[in-house]
């Protein structure tokens, strides 16, 4: 089987059904994310977390029970209790740019995915494809660039709030968010100044980084985090910085300014940011592991094409596109969990910072530690490529 | 008073990174994620309540199965928020307790009311109301709320107390009131 009939469908299908694919699929993490998030703070707590909530209809299923302790059918239940709530609009709100910025949030929180690849097969020719909807050169950039649109909704909803503790949550909100990202943007140079060697073709796919990472021996084939564990870090600090998750999550510390930006907000529109929020943070983890931790390959050193190779051997359809392309996913999603169970044991750790310690931080600490990492690899990178 | 100046000492390199307090941190967590859940399924698992705990107030019996209240009211008098309401009666002249002569016909105690002080308890001549380990009241109308007799005594039970004054005072009285 090969998927030529469905590049052979109208460019305006194909679109649709990838976009509504991205939607069914990201809504759902980004919700089961929240219920995982209710559960992780529970279990690091020592509780058990919400348990209860069991539809009668289907109390007669066996083993219903390990979903309803798991809480599936509160995540239901919450989420559609969104949908039916009274949605209020304050009266002394902007009630254009109100209702403007819940999407907002969403656009770029949707968006950002198309250039993020999550798995690769083997074609006929034995040539690795990625698993992408989009594949672009610009990859990376993309990311960023749409990524960092984000924060105009944040604003926007603090200024449409029209009230004071939005405000402040608002501008808290786009400095940080702005402090952060060049940090961000100078910790990744490093990766891209080593794979795009003089002569070679420049890209900034992130596709190509994960192939970088995939060559054959010792350094071919070590993830960019062992070999710019400063960069990975500072990635790291940033993500954080720039998904508002704890310890940085001034935009809404609820201790000081009730809710932040979306104080003012209620039911669905509410329930948008957050969603774009959880969005945020399965893209960001999704792009620090293709940068840093080899993406799809399952172990540093031990390559997707290798493991379906060796897998060969024992059932022979393990080459096929399908299934490849699926165990590619898989292992990416497992590494996704893994980095959204790190953000979640950070924030049920960690005291929120100070805001003037949150811009100390980024400026005088992170921002000068990226630019010398930088300068560092710069030279190293220029001696070894010589 | 004295005055201690503690001098705070200036963070080192590491300590200013924040990184080796984070990761202590996400160890300490971590090794509670691993361990037991501390909290009881309430309503099925209950905690364990001490034998002083004093929760809702209730009626009890001696070890005869006497009512040991004598509807003095003294409880009704004394009850803060008057969350007491006691109607005296008369023991029937052919029960055994007949000496005893007084008994509540009714008595009801508004557990929307009452504020868990224990007077009534305390000023009780008879040790007939007690404050129990019952801790959770709960119902959907007001008058769920007030316990009446029968159920104060439902909640109270026997108290085992082997002093039974009031037979001693029978038998008392059938030798002459002599000692
Ligand atoms: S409970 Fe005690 S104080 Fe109250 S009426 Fe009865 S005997 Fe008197
Ligand atoms: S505990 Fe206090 S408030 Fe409650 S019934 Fe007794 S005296 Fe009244």
């Amino acid at each position: 089987m090969d998927f030529s009939f469905y590049f052979d469908l109208p460019l305006w299908l194909r679109l649709v059904l990838q976009g509504t694919a991205v939607i069914l699929v990201l809504f759902p993490i980004a919700a089961a994310c929240s219920m995982a998030e209710r559960k992780i703070s529970a279990w690091l707590q020592g509780r058990p977390g919400p348990n209860r909530t069991l539809p009668p209809l289907l109390a007669w299923v066996p083993g219903i029970w390990v979903l309803q302790k798991l809480g599936i059918f509160q995540l239901a239940a919450d989420g559609g209790k969104f949908v039916f709530k009274e949605d209020p609009v304050p009266g002394h709100v902007n009630k254009l740019y109100f209702i403007a910025a819940p999407i907002l949030a969403m656009i770029p929180a949707l968006t950002t995915v198309v250039v993020v690849p999550f798995g690769a097969y083997l074609d006929s020719a034995g040539k690795i494809v990625p698993l992408v909807l989009a594949n672009v050169d610009i990859g990376l950039l993309a990311v960023f660039a749409v990524s960092s649109l984000g924060v105009y909704a944040v604003i926007l909803a603090g200024w449409a709030s029209n009230s004071k503790y939005p405000f402040l949550g608002g501008v808290r909100a786009s400095a940080q968010l702005i402090s952060y990202e060049l940090s961000m943007t100078l910790s990744v140079l490093p990766v891209f100044l080593w794979i795009n060697a003089p002569g070679g073709q420049g890209t900034l796919s992130l596709f190509d980084v994960v192939q970088f990472q995939s060559q054959p021996g010792f350094w071919g084939g070590a993830w960019f985090v062992f070999t710019m564990p400063l960069s990975a870090f500072i990635f790291l600090v940033a993500l954080f910085a720039e998904t508002n998750r704890q310890p940085f999550d001034m935009p809404e510390s609820e201790s000081d300014l009730v809710g932040g930006f979306h104080t003012e907000y209620g039911a669905f529109k509410w329930s948008l940011f957050f969603v774009a929020e959880y969005c945020h943070m399965v893209i960001g983890s999704a792009v620090f592991i293709l940068l840093f931790f080899g993406g799809w390959n399952p172990l540093p050193w031990v390559t997707l094409t290798d493991t379906v190779q060796a897998l060969a051997h024992i059932i022979p359809v393990a080459t096929h596109p399908l299934f490849m392309g699926i165990l590619g996913i898989s292992i990416f999603l497992v590494k996704i969990c893994f980095s959204i169970f790190f953000f979640m044991w950070v924030r049920w750790t960690l005291p929120r910072f100070r805001y003037d310690q949150v811009m100390n931080i980024g400026w005088k600490q992170l921002l000068p530690l990226s630019i010398a990492n930088l300068i560092a690899y710069t030279i190293g990178i220029a001696l070894l490529q010589k | 008073m004295a005055v201690i100046q503690v001098e705070r000492k200036p963070l080192s390199l590491l300590e200013r990174t924040y990184i080796p307090q984070i990761v202590g941190g996400l160890r300490t967590t971590l090794r509670h994620f691993f361990k037991p859940n501390v909290t009881l399924q309430y309503p099925e698992q209950r905690p364990e309540i001490s034998k002083n705990y004093r929760g809702v107030p209730t009626l009890v019996m001696d070890p005869n199965g006497r009512e040991k209240c004598v509807s003095c009211q003294l409880c009704e008098f004394v009850c803060p928020p008057k969350a007491i309401r006691i109607t005296p009666g008369e023991i029937a002249a052919d029960s055994p307790n007949a000496h005893v002569e007084k008994a509540p016909q009714a008595f009801d105690i508004d557990m929307l009311r009452c504020i868990y002080c224990g007077l009534c308890q305390e000023v009780c001549p008879e040790e007939a109301i007690w404050l129990q380990n019952q801790f959770s009241m709960s119902g959907y109308t007001r008058a769920e709320m007030v316990n009446n007799k029968a159920k104060l005594y439902e909640l109270g039970g026997t108290l085992p107390d082997p002093h039974l004054k009031w037979d001693h005072k029978k038998a008392a009285a059938e030798h002459g009131n002599g000692h």
